[in-house]
């Protein structure tokens, strides 16, 4: 009897953790994860991923001396396998700074205190090259934003930016990726707007791009005025997108239509 | 210097069809489009694409300004014999790029 009643409230016990299970169950979608099948065969396959292009300019260009320094990256990072997990971590606050730095700030950051060397201009192939081939070395890895009590303030902002309605269109990032996600826009499916395949190869581009390029285009999309290019908005805004996005798996070089 | 990425197989069995796959980047500029000067910015395509096997001409094909950017190529071929697969692009501004890859047949 008493064996019996144990049998019976285990069974309950599973057949109430399983529910549990299934319905904290990740539901978030990678844009990947809405392409259509030839898309996502494109991006798995490094020999037809466009992206891997610039992966292999990057790796030239890792180890090109550049500067007053003459230095190159790897006189001083080795090989790029020691930039596993950074590109999950941006943005984040270098040593010595206050404000959070996304990935190419941080790399301009080694140009420009490292190597004495200019800045790399946004979106020049340059720049755009050796932040494919820093972010592929965290390929398959969780999006795995700091711990750290500075960036709250910058994400919080972030966030009121995400949501706040703006442009002719008078419309919120919100509207769209959060109300709208999955339904269509046009021919386009609206995707959640997941910052996991950064930088990415854009077809519509015909060529890659960064995540501010695509935010500029969402921005321009609503007719609002995008951000200068060195505008914090973008960083807060990636703050608040990679702390949505914890855990699920990056996967730069991305392809999108 | 020259940024292709390949794909072929290493070996294949004698009589096999095997495929054989290449992405260059180029920026295959139309020729159609102005610049912010105004000014039309110069055609810059690719023209031709040959691949060849122990030298003999296996495929080939002629590029127009209406392929995208970063053109990606796959064809396929009867394996005859183990060589070399030799693929090469020419274009407009006196493009040229040769990439190689040795396969064993068996
Ligand atoms: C009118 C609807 C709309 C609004 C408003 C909008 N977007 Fe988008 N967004 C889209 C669509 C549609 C795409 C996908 C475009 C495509 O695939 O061609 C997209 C793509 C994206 C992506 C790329 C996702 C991926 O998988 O690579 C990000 C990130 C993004 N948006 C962020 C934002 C942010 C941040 C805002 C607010 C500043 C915003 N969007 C406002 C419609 C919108
Ligand atoms: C003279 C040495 C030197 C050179 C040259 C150099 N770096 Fe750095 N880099 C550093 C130091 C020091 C740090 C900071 C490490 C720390 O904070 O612990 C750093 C940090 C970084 C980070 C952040 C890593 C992380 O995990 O947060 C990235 C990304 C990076 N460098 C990329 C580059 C790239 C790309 C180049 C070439 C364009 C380059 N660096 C050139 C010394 C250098």
């Amino acid at each position: 009897m008493t064996a019996l009643r144990v049998v019976a409230g285990l069974a309950i016990v599973f057949v109430a953790s399983y529910a549990a299970a299934q319905s904290g169950a990740d539901r978030r979608r990678s844009g990947y994860q809405d392409m259509g099948e030839a898309l996502q065969k494109m991006q798995d396959d490094d020999t037809a991923n466009p992206g891997m292009l610039f992966v292999q300019l990057g790796s030239q260009a890792w180890s090109k001396p550049a500067g007053a320094a003459d230095k190159s990256c790897a006189d001083c990072h080795g090989a790029a396998a020691s930039m596993k997990g950074a590109a999950v971590r941006y943005p984040a606050i270098p040593k010595g700074a206050d404000v959070p730095m996304d990935l190419e700030g941080r790399i301009n950051l080694c140009r420009t205190e490292n190597q004495k060397a200019e800045r790399l201009p946004p979106e020049s192939r340059e720049l755009l090259a050796l932040e494919a081939y820093v972010a592929h070395q965290s390929r398959g890895m969780p999006v795995a934003p700091p711990v750290d009590p500075r960036l709250g303030a910058f994400r919080d902002q972030g966030a009121e930016i995400y949501r706040r309605r703006q442009g002719q269109l008078n419309l919120s990032c919100a509207i769209c990726h959060d109300d709208n996600a999955g339904k269509k826009l046009a021919g386009v499916t609206i995707p959640e707007a997941h910052p996991t395949g950064y930088p990415i190869y854009r077809l519509e581009w015909q060529g890659l791009g960064s995540l501010k390029r695509r935010l500029r285009n969402c921005l321009v999309g609503i007719r609002a005025e995008a951000y200068a290019y060195d505008a914090p908005e973008y960083v807060m805004l990636e703050l608040f997108l990679m702390d949505r996005a914890r855990g699920m798996t990056f996967e730069a070089p991305g392809v999108r239509p | 210097m020259a940024n292709v990425l390949v794909n072929a197989p290493k070996t294949a069995k004698r009589g096999a069809v095997v495929e054989i796959k290449a992405l260059i980047l180029h920026p295959m500029e139309t020729g159609f489009r102005s610049g912010t000067n105004g000014q039309f910015i110069p055609r810059n395509i690719v023209e031709r694409f040959t691949a060849t096997w122990n030298d003999a001409e296996i495929f080939s094909m002629d590029m127009s300004p209406a392929i995208s950017a970063n053109p990606f190529v796959s064809f396929f071929a009867v394996a005859a014999e183990s060589g070399t697969i030799r693929l090469r692009w020419t274009g407009d501004q006196d493009f040229a790029v040769e990439e190689q890859v040795a396969i064993a047949v068996e």
